[in-house]
């Protein structure tokens, strides 16, 4: 799938990655609230437009079982859900041992663990998921799995980088006004890397919404079955259609991502 | 049968596959880096244009690869070409982005002093900039590669060439025998040429590398 971060390729010299480095806020924000804007009308401008083209046209019976609403509904909430419960449990998994793995003494651990994840990250997605399905059976538990274990890693490597790149001295000069080490993580480095982890949940959340078109493969519903049916009964109008619906939600959600990383920004950096 | 049995009995379709699969990254490659290094040589001056490039580019990774090709079946029909659009379409970002940042990076004083040996504008690109420019469009084309030849995997399904027939073919007779060991052959089988790829991009950056910046 899609497996990279427009803003953050690996071996990538433009280095987003680093707070610090961003371009002054003002500007951004600006040019990034006009983007934010646009975005969600342009998504809801192709919908009616693709709605009134596919209306107009004539369906065969198979095309009539997928081009309604009932059943689109069913796969886009299939979908979403699906991609909600991986992306939470994605968070959940990947921020704990981002943390650990920054503590004094796990730092060893670090090189291992990356290097194993680029390694991981060669894996195409369509194979990992077809593998956990054979080992485990099929269904939304083994989809699951699947999208966890692939949007671990850009989570979890945002946040070592934000918390690795939280400045020394501050750290230092809150464990000198006697603040513990856990409120030191809690209230200085925690809220310092939110930036950063942000941006990494929001590549998971779109590396998740694509990789879930997937899940149809071994059984785990979602919008890639109007579009698996298209491409494999030959019927282009169906696999055009949902190629398109899918396309929208995946912009969709990197549009959400967006959102959150503003919102969600704490107030001060 | 073992793992090791099946690739011994399927040995010549295995590497057929693969070296299908190592030919379509190639060629997409290829295609990707003259567009993305034209467009990026065209764009970097200009900041308004460069970030209109980028974002395009970038909400192309935003769509899912599958979509993508269902998408292209109305224009290409399945096949080859469907997955080498595909294929080169998500190549582009990473390679144009870091052509604009290398040649932004490229340092002025160098420039002028090419411009005081009297050189042109396109030698000024062609001896200096681009050269100079290079390590860091490489990196760009390296991570593409490794994206295109994971991406390649989900062209079987259109009828693309590759590894991924493996994949999809295991997933056709799903607990049969030997669906296990397919899938597992085309899997591993792309994280190995993944793995070749990015060992010859080391040498490909040595060969390439302009001798005066080589570390």
């Amino acid at each position: 799938m899609t497996a990279v971060d427009p803003n953050r390729d690996p071996g990538d010299f433009d280095a987003g990655a680093a707070p610090g480095t961003a371009p002054p806020v003002a500007g951004r924000t600006r040019a990034g609230l006009r983007g934010l804007v646009i975005r969600p009308i342009l998504i809801a401008v192709a919908m009616v437009t693709l709605y009134l083209v596919v209306r107009g046209l004539p369906a065969d019976s198979i095309e009539a079982r997928y081009l309604n609403a009932d059943e689109l509904t069913r796969e886009l909430l299939e979908h979403v859900r699906l991609s909600i419960i991986s992306t939470v449990c994605t968070i959940v998994i990947a921020v704990p041992i981002g943390v650990l793995i920054t503590r004094p003494g796990a730092r060893w651990i670090k090189p291992v663990g990356l290097g194993l994840g680029n390694l991981g990250q060669s894996v195409p997605s369509i194979g990992l998921v077809v593998l956990l399905a054979l080992w485990m059976g099929t269904g939304v538990t083994t989809v699951v799995v699947a999208l966890v274990v692939y949007a671990v890693l850009p989570v979890l490597r945002n946040t070592i980088v934000g918390l690795e790149g939280v400045d020394r001295t501050i750290i230092e000069s809150a464990r000198g006004m006697g603040m513990s080490k856990l409120a030191v993580l809690a209230r200085i480095e925690l809220p310092l890397a939110v930036p950063v982890i942000l941006a990494g949940i929001r590549t998971a959340l779109v590396l998740t919404f694509a990789s879930a078109t997937l899940a149809t493969f071994v059984g785990g519903g979602g919008l890639g079955g109007g579009l698996v049916a298209g491409i494999g009964l030959d019927r282009p109008v169906l696999s055009v259609t949902y190629g398109i619906i899918v396309a929208a939600l995946a912009l969709f959600a990197d549009w959400l991502g967006l959102v959150a990383e503003e919102v969600l920004r704490p107030r001060g950096i | 049968m073992s793992l090791a049995e099946y690739v011994s009995d399927n040995l010549v379709e295995i590497y057929n596959d693969a070296v299908r699969h190592a030919n379509l990254t190639l060629v997409a490659m290829l295609i990707a880096v003259l567009i993305g290094v034209a467009v990026g040589v065209l764009t970097y001056r200009r900041v308004a244009l460069a970030a209109l490039v980028t974002t395009t580019t970038a909400s192309f990774l935003t769509i899912p690869s599958i979509a993508l090709l269902g998408i292209l079946i109305a224009l290409v029909g399945l096949g080859t070409t469907n997955v080498l659009i595909a294929l080169v379409a998500y190549a582009l970002l990473p390679i144009i982005r870091n052509t604009i940042v290398g040649l932004r990076g490229v340092d002025r004083a160098v420039v002028e002093a090419g411009q005081g040996m009297g050189m042109g504008r396109s030698r000024l690109l062609w001896r200096v900039r681009l050269p100079l420019a290079w390590p860091v469009i490489l990196s760009g084309v390296r991570v593409s590669t490794q994206m295109t030849i994971g991406i390649a995997a989900i062209g079987a399904y259109v009828k693309g060439p590759g590894l991924g027939n493996q994949i999809f073919d295991g997933l056709g007779r799903f607990g049969a025998a030997n669906s296990l060991n397919q899938v597992l052959v085309g899997t591993l089988g792309i994280v190995v040429l993944a793995l070749l790829f990015d060992l010859a991009f080391g040498l490909v950056g040595r060969l390439t590398t302009s001798r005066g910046i080589r570390g």
